[in-house]
């Protein structure tokens, strides 16, 4: 059994009042960091902890604390990034519907260590419900005399606000929803300046996942040391892993690091293997912006080894034969699906969101979802596979913000690892109408 | 957006209930951050506007935030969950999206449009139904699904859509409401 940090309490009845969750020992990491800590040292046991943001890029979350910008008379603001909308992830969902005081509590013991007085939930609109159940969770945190002035008699104040998002995938990048959070489009503003430096209302500004903001209570009631001594090499700690597609158990698991993939995949304790006893023929790891590997590369890496839930370890071959463990969002298909279809609903999916500030991205994902579209339903030529690629690398690095890399990896890769599929697709338009290629490698000759 | 006549215009007036959930949310920015409000006063006014944002709604909106109407058709535009039309009184919003097309979300949306006789985006005669799309919602370890108002709808299958659209016929479905109450 995997260790469980943060869903530990997540199946006890009654876990969203502010009674039982206290009574399960909530609360108590504000109570140590307020009382027995200061600032500082709370920052230092996050670094200590390894952290890394659990948003999708991984960065160092005690460092990224550390660049928070603290000019004398300006407020500082901490934002929780709860806009979770790239595909395949659905984790943040499960920590804010079932340990709304976790985050809670995170965000107060986050907010003590960067010395900020407000701080916001940004969530996505379509999370109505959940709004709510924040919101009743805060008023209870409240009357308790965990947000507000002086809490628990220190110096320290704070008040912590939701506030709804309207569908958009492109707030969910941090500047993005800074624009958003001041009533704006979510259009990503221009780097530098960082958020750090001047982000909302121009102020000096902290964006953090809901998972990363809920890994700071563990950290703060066991130390940072506990947290390290979790997981494998520079992935510290444990993670939420969505997992959707053709297996037996979908599901949020919280798996400590470094856990084999197969093991994920397979063991009953995870996904409980592919379904209807399919044959697995690809995962995308980190949600839909994640480049694809197919079986043999997903279970391990091209050196032979065994691929790890882990940074390092998805990543280990580059975008060569890695991908990346991104938001945890794990993607399993299995031998029937189809590749180019596959392909085509992601690049609808990015075009349909790109929000159209930068060319590259937003003619590019036009024309991938134009060619994709084509390819897919019979109308495909043979050069079209490589202009697929020649779109993708045209888009990636090219946009102000990584929404573009994130439309053009999934493509790339997909074109790398199973070019025959596609080729399949120009050379028997009809057939690849009726049915799919199967394993790619694999498939009977046509 | 069509031309508003001057008549028109402004002539969008709030329930008191409204209007003191607008209240309660602007003291949650500092003074003069007030737009910050914007997202959800829409999602609010959009629930009492029958499901969507007429340009004499947000006028009022614009006026009630002191901003101008511009600042508030250019973020209605922006965001999915704004209807510049009018909507049925169930608006489904089907995910169609990876994962969920995996677990068959277009065979279900081919389904309700046959079932309905609409095309996406249309609505049924009797005003009852919107068939919207939707991309990813978070929900794609429980496909395929569907939101209506504020709930989730998930592993669907054609049968539970035959029943939630007599549930809905019959008047049994709860939207759910933005309002905290
Ligand atoms: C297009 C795009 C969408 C993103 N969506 C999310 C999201 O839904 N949730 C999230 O936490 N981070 C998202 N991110 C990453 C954020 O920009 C940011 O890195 C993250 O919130 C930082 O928090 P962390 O360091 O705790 O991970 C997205 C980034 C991009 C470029
Ligand atoms: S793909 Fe439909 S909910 Fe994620």
């Amino acid at each position: 059994m995997s260790r469980k940090l943060l869903l530990e309490h997540a199946e006890i009845p009654g876990i969203t009042t502010y009674e039982v969750y206290r009574r399960q020992g909530g609360y108590r990491a504000v109570e140590k960091a307020l009382k027995e800590m200061t600032p500082e040292s709370v920052l230092d046991e996050v670094k200590i902890s390894g952290l890394r943001g659990r948003g999708g890029a991984g960065f160092p979350t005690g460092m990224k604390w550390s660049f928070l910008a603290k000019p004398e008379g300006i407020p500082r603001y901490l934002l929780c990034n709860a806009d979770e909308s790239e595909p395949g992830t659905f984790k943040d969902r499960l920590l804010m519907e079932r340990l709304p005081h976790l985050l809670i509590e995170g965000m107060i013991a986050s907010a003590y260590a960067l010395g900020c007085r407000t701080a916001y939930i940004y969530i996505r609109g379509e999370y109505k419900w959940i709004v709510k159940t924040l919101e009743r969770a805060i008023a209870e945190a409240y009357a308790n005399g965990w947000l507000g002035e002086r809490i628990l008699g220190t110096d320290f104040s704070f008040d912590l606000h939701v506030t709804p998002g309207a569908g958009a995938y492109i707030c969910g990048e941090e500047t993005a929803l800074i624009e958003s959070l001041e009533g704006k489009r979510g259009n990503p503003r221009l780097k530098p300046p960082f958020p750090a430096v001047s982000g909302l209302w121009n102020s000096p500004t902290l964006v953090n996942n809901v998972e990363s903001l809920c890994a700071v209570v563990p950290i703060v009631n066991e130390g940072g040391e506990a947290f390290s001594a979790i997981g494998i090499g520079r992935s510290t700690g444990t993670k939420l892993i969505s997992a959707c597609g053709n297996i037996n158990k979908p599901g949020v698991y919280e798996i400590e690091l470094g856990l084999p993939v197969e093991e994920f995949i397979y063991s009953d304790e995870y996904c409980g293997g592919i379904k209807n006893g399919k044959q697995l023929k690809a995962v995308v790891p980190g949600g839909s912006s994640v480049p694809i590997l197919p079986a043999h590369l997903i279970l391990k890496t091209a050196a032979g080894e065994d691929r790890l839930m882990s940074y390092e370890s998805l990543a280990e071959g580059g975008f060569v034969s890695g991908s990346m463990l991104g938001s945890g969002g794990f993607i399993v298909y299995d031998e029937d699906q189809c590749i180019v279809r596959n392909t085509w609903n992601f690049s609808r999916f990015y075009h349909h969101e790109s929000c159209g500030q930068c060319s590259p991205c937003r003619e590019g994902t036009g024309w991938l979802e134009k060619v994709l579209h084509r390819l897919e339903h019979g109308h495909g030529r043979m050069h079209d596979i490589d202009l697929l690629v020649d779109i993708s690398k045209k888009i990636e690095g090219n946009t102000i913000c990584p929404l573009g890399d994130a439309a053009a990896w999934p493509v790339a890769s997909a074109v790398r690892h199973f070019r025959d599929e596609f080729e399949w697709h120009v050379r028997e338009p009809q057939l690849s109408q009726q049915r799919n290629f199967g394993l790619a490698r694999e498939a009977v000759a046509v | 957006m069509e031309a508003v006549s001057t008549k028109e215009k402004n002539q969008a007036s709030f329930s008191p209930e409204t209007m003191a959930e607008i209240q309660r949310l602007l003291p949650r920015f500092p003074e003069g951050r007030q737009k910050s409000a914007l997202l959800r006063i829409l999602h609010l006014v959009q629930e009492e506007n029958d499901g969507w944002l007429s340009t004499a709604v947000m006028d009022r909106v614009a006026e009630i935030l002191n901003i101008q109407p511009i600042e508030v058709y250019e973020v209605a535009t922006f965001y999915t969950m704004y209807n510049l039309k009018p909507v049925g009184k169930y608006l489904l919003e089907v995910c169609h999206t990876g994962p969920c097309a995996i677990e068959g979300a277009e065979r279900l949306l081919e389904y309700l449009k046959q079932k309905l006789a609409i095309g996406i985006g249309e609505t049924t005669t009797d005003g009852l139904f919107t068939l919207k799309t939707v991309e990813c919602m978070g929900a794609c370890g429980y496909a395929p699904m569907m939101q209506v108002g504020e709930f989730y709808h998930e592993h669907l299958t054609e049968a539970k859509i035959d029943r939630f659209l007599e549930d809905c016929r019959a008047g049994k479905v709860a939207l759910g409401t933005w309002k905290l109450g």
